[in-house]
């Protein structure tokens, strides 16, 4: 089953569109990637999956039915907002105790577990949290309510290297244990990378790239050697980036799959992996109009 | 600790692969589970699912339902054969090829190898 099944989705402000006729699948129990730019429609696209903002067309189920007012859906649905707003004078503790009262799946005994691991301060007001404590305010509620359906925008904002490591470890240890489905929106992508099973890249509005992760790793490959070698290699395929110093180049060319890679080492260049950080990149730039440059 | 230039399922496979070659997996004995496998390695347990089931598939593993994975009868002698099939191609391909960029001829580079086995 699919946790959530977009078709032509759009959402206008006046005549921008920040989401244009958006058709994505999500399959349950899997961790999806959200990638893009900033202004690429993320955060929107989120919003109206869990019926914050209405579309302007297009239509959506979510856990197989309509979200929106629907509190059966929205329940099971637990959206972690990068600018989350609290009420004044609320402390860590009190949006928790809300939270826990929320989601029906909610494990106390884990966001105690959270709360310590983050040295998060419970009896601080929120406004006086560190960026990186309101991250892990977020993290702890994500994670603690065990939604078959949670968005994380932006879960890294603020948060230090240990801290980033923390999230990692037990997002992927709880997710291992209780099985749902994970949306992940991050500039990070490199430390996300390893746990995606499938990416969404949007660029203005649209649908990128919709490929599994596994298809990605080996999409683009870094050859390098003398310029003429590597100009001749790189001749029939895509090239997505090219550098060249003296008589050297290097080249980020698309792969026909594993076999690509194997011919250039017989061409005597030397190949390099290419991140799924890079890859993107060189994606979202190649597509970049000329003009811009 | 993985290989990032391929698939990350495939580099999996190959970690196991080594430790069986190496006898930290014996014969009979089981592999880690994919989740201590995901944990461990820091991937998503889908993934390390996967590596699995691709060593299973090539009879490297055998599945014991309801116990887990384990290295199957013939294991070592199987991958061993499949690495000598590659060996020219991802040892000796190279190597020669740098010997001749260093004006290392073959008998020299016999000679090199001998000596070097002999220490």
């Amino acid at each position: 089953m699919n946790a959530i099944e977009a078709r032509d989705l759009s959402k206008h402000y006046r005549d921008v569109a920040a989401i244009d006729e958006v058709s994505i699948s999500l399959e349950e129990n899997r961790v999806h990637g959200l990638l893009g730019r900033n202004g690429a429609g993320k955060t929107t696209l989120m919003k109206l999956l869990t019926a914050q903002i209405f579309a302007s067309s297009g239509s959506m189920q979510v856990l197989g039915e309509d979200p929106v007012e629907n509190a059966g859906v929205l329940s099971r649905t637990c959206f972690i907002q990068e600018s989350q707003k609290y009420p004044d004078g609320f402390r860590p503790r009190d949006v928790l105790r809300i939270a826990q009262k929320l989601y029906p799946a909610w494990d106390q005994g884990l966001a105690a577990d959270l709360v310590a691991d983050f040295r998060l301060p419970e009896k601080r007001a929120i406004r006086k949290l560190s960026r990186g404590q309101l991250s892990a305010v977020g993290i702890i509620i994500g994670l603690a309510s065990r939604a078959p359906l949670t968005f994380f925008d932006e879960p890294y904002l603020g948060l230090d290297a240990v801290a980033r490591r923390l999230f990692f470890d037990r997002l992927l240890a709880d997710y291992a244990e209780h099985p749902r489905t994970i949306v992940l929106s991050t500039h990070h992508i490199d430390e996300v990378s390893n746990l995606l099973e499938h990416v969404v890249l949007l660029d203005q509005g649209r649908v990128m790239l919709d490929e599994e992760a596994d298809a990605l790793q080996g999409a683009a490959i870094e050859v390098s050697g003398r310029l003429a070698e590597v100009e001749e290699f790189t001749a029939r395929s895509e090239v997505l980036h090219e550098a060249r110093i003296g008589a050297l180049a290097t080249a980020t060319i698309l792969t026909d799959g594993e076999t690509t890679a194997a011919a250039a080492r017989a061409a005597g260049l030397d190949v390099a992996p290419v991140s799924l950080q890079n890859y993107i990149v060189h994606r979202t730039t190649a597509a970049a109009p000329a003009a811009a440059r | 600790m993985l290989d990032e230039s391929k698939p990350l399922f495939i580099a999996v496979a190959e970690q196991i692969e080594e430790g069986i070659l190496d006898a930290t997996y014996v014969e009979d004995e089981p592999v880690p589970s994919t989740n201590e496998l995901a944990a461990f390695l820091r991937i998503n347990p889908a993934t390390a699912g996967k590596g699995l089931n691709r060593l299973v598939d090539a009879g490297v593993l055998v599945k014991r339902r309801g116990v887990g994975m384990f290295v199957a009868p013939g294991a070592v002698e199987l991958l061993r054969r499949r690495r000598r099939e590659a060996f020219t191609r991802t040892y000796l391909v190279p190597l020669l090829r740098e010997a001749a960029r260093l004006d290392i001829p073959p008998h020299e580079l016999v000679q090199m190898i001998t000596k070097e086995a002999s220490r």
